[in-house]
């Protein structure tokens, strides 16, 4: 699966670089007509294009799998009786997903940043708000961005090992891990609605761009750290009350 | 409470009940399992042997009614009791991309107790007790039901073991296996080890058990050692002479009431009656010519049969 999250950089660099034509501004993702001055963006851009979909999916088809994976095979009930004490269980599943979380965010910058350097030339970044910063400070906004989306990434993980606790059909959590991410999103874009947005898991998911300006706000890092600990809180919570109650009768 | 944590009793259950809705797939059973037996856990598909087993290892929660496991409350001293207990529960389970070796070295890693230093030799001498050595490094998705049968009973023996739980420990096995799996069992038990086996395989049962319980529909019918629960029975008495009316008169003497089949003559005996050996030195002394004489206690399948009901129907 790392290697599938790999190819998004890989293919966007390739598609820009073999195109040869200059990508106008707004022409696009994001950052996208930066990639050919300057390699580095091929980072920033891979993450936009990866957040609304593909790095939701990865994290369903992870997080979903997490207890009703080992429910479906039937490996649950032998690490139970073990014994495996169950919250301990369910907090060892959490960390794997959460990994897995770190993982792909890295890989997929790391790519980035890699395939990035060798297509295109790389140099002093220039910000959202005008100011040019050096390759150095780059890497460390990078970095910050890769935070950024791993903390982003972890609640919908708790949601995700929720939902895993109810089914024995790993696929059924999976896929509704997915659907609870695509739902945020669209009842993110209804303005209808916007009284609950800041409450949605996907609220903060693009407000990166912060750490792209000078000087550097973390704000949006602060609100989305609080926004995802909430998820994880009440998601862990359920989860714990679910699985340690459950039969296992698969 | 003090008496379900007697501690001659591997297994001791009271009022044990597992309702789902208003169905009791486990009604209130009382189960005593002495240590050291090897205890035949029988009743049709579907009779709540499983459901039972479950809630002794505390993979499902009890309705109600209490449970001890090795003398130790369940599920509240689970984490205590379960390390002492080795388990087979409805099928062997394992991570199909792992080899046989890797598996058991996973579930032995989930086992907190377990100590890390001998975790490598525990697992090779588990497999050599199944013979599966030749077949450890291959991953389990080639491995036949058998040999997956085989590694869930590594599996149960990866620390030394107070009780085993067995379920339907030879589903699948070969006329082999399943020998091998009976002087295993012999071999554990001999080592002091409390069997607990379901099964309903009778004749498997028959050969090694010492305590036999049958469950039917939630509930158990019947349950003592082997003997206490033979004493009582009725056994098919046949006789084959050609002086059919002496003999019939000479059984009639005795109170025991038989019938002629052309020179067959068949009774049912019961154990209070006259002793077969008694009956064959009557007939000789009164000259009949006794060309065979066969006393067969019902197999454990009639009784089986007569204690869960025929057909296809006894369990819901």
């Amino acid at each position: 699966m790392l290697g599938t999250i790999s190819l998004i950089p890989i293919a966007l660099s390739i598609a820009v670089k073999l195109s040869g034509a200059t990508v106008l501004p707004g022409e696009g993702p994001p950052f996208l007509d930066r990639v050919s001055h300057n390699g580095l963006f091929v980072a920033f851009t891979a993450m936009v294009v990866a957040i609304p979909l593909f790095l939701p999916l990865t994290i369903g088809v992870v997080a979903g799998d997490t207890i009703a994976g080992e429910a479906s095979t039937g490996t649950l009930r032998y690490l139970l009786i073990a014994p495996v004490n169950r919250s301990r269980l369910l907090l060892v599943k959490f960390v794997g997903a959460a990994t897995f979380s770190v993982a792909a965010v890295v890989t997929l910058l790391l790519t980035g940043i890699v395939i990035g350097s060798i297509l295109f030339p790389v140099g002093p970044v220039t910000l959202l708000s005008g100011d040019v910063i050096s390759i150095q400070a780059a890497l460390v906004r990078i970095l910050l961005i890769g935070l950024y989306v791993t903390i982003s990434l972890m609640g919908l993980s708790a949601v995700g090992l929720f939902l895993s606790t109810l089914t024995v059909i790993p696929v059924g959590a999976m896929a509704a891990t997915v659907i609870v991410s695509t739902v945020m999103q669209i009842l993110g874009s209804l303005p209808q609605i916007a009284g609950i947005h800041p409450y949605l898991l996907s609220y903060y998911w693009l407000g990166f761009a912060d750490i792209l300006r000078n000087p550097l706000s973390l704000g949006s890092l602060w609100s989305n750290t609080l926004l995802q600990l909430s998820y994880i809180v009440i998601f862990g919570a359920l989860s714990y009350s679910r699985f340690t109650s459950k039969d296992i009768l698969s | 409470m003090s008496q379900i944590l007697d501690p001659q009793y591997a297994i001791y259950t009271s009022g044990l009940t597992k309702s789902f809705g208003s169905y009791n797939a486990v009604d209130a059973i009382d189960l005593r399992v002495p240590r050291g037996s090897v205890f035949g856990f029988l009743g049709p598909n579907g009779s709540g042997k499983t459901t039972t087993i479950r809630m002794l290892l505390g993979l499902a929660n009890i309705s109600s009614g209490e449970v001890a496991v090795l003398g130790t409350s369940v599920p509240k001293g689970l984490g205590e009791a379960l390390p002492k207990v080795g388990a087979l529960v409805e099928g062997p389970a394992f991570y199909p991309y792992l080899s046989g070796r890797d598996n058991l070295f996973r579930f032995d890693a989930a086992d907190r107790n377990a100590d890390s230093r001998t975790r490598a030799q525990r697992v090779d001498d588990a497999l050599a007790r199944v013979g599966l050595t030749q077949a450890a490094g291959k991953k389990v998705h080639a491995y036949s039901l058998g040999m997956k049968q085989r590694l869930g009973i590594a599996n149960a023996l990866l620390q030394p073991r107070e009780l085993l739980v067995l379920d339907e420990p030879t589903n699948g096995l070969d006329p082999q296996g399943t020998r091998e799996v009976r002087n295993l069992i012999r071999a554990l038990a001999s080592e002091g080890i409390t069997i607990f086996i379901s099964s309903h395989l009778l004749a498997e049962i028959e050969q090694i058990c010492t305590h036999l319980a049958v469950m039917s529909r939630g509930r158990i019918v019947a349950q003592g050692s082997v003997e206490e629960l033979s004493a009582g029975q009725t056994m098919k008495l046949t006789l084959v002479t050609a002086q059919t009316d002496e003999a019939i008169g000479i059984l009639k003497g005795e109170g025991i009431d038989a019938i002629a089949d052309g020179n067959i003559v068949s009774a049912v005996l019961t154990s209070e009656q006259t002793a077969p050996e008694k009956i064959v030195e009557m007939l000789v002394l009164a000259k009949v010519g006794v060309r065979s004489f066969t006393v067969q206690a019902p197999t454990l399948e009639d009784r089986f049969v007569l204690l869960t009901g025929e057909g296809f129907e006894v369990a819901q």
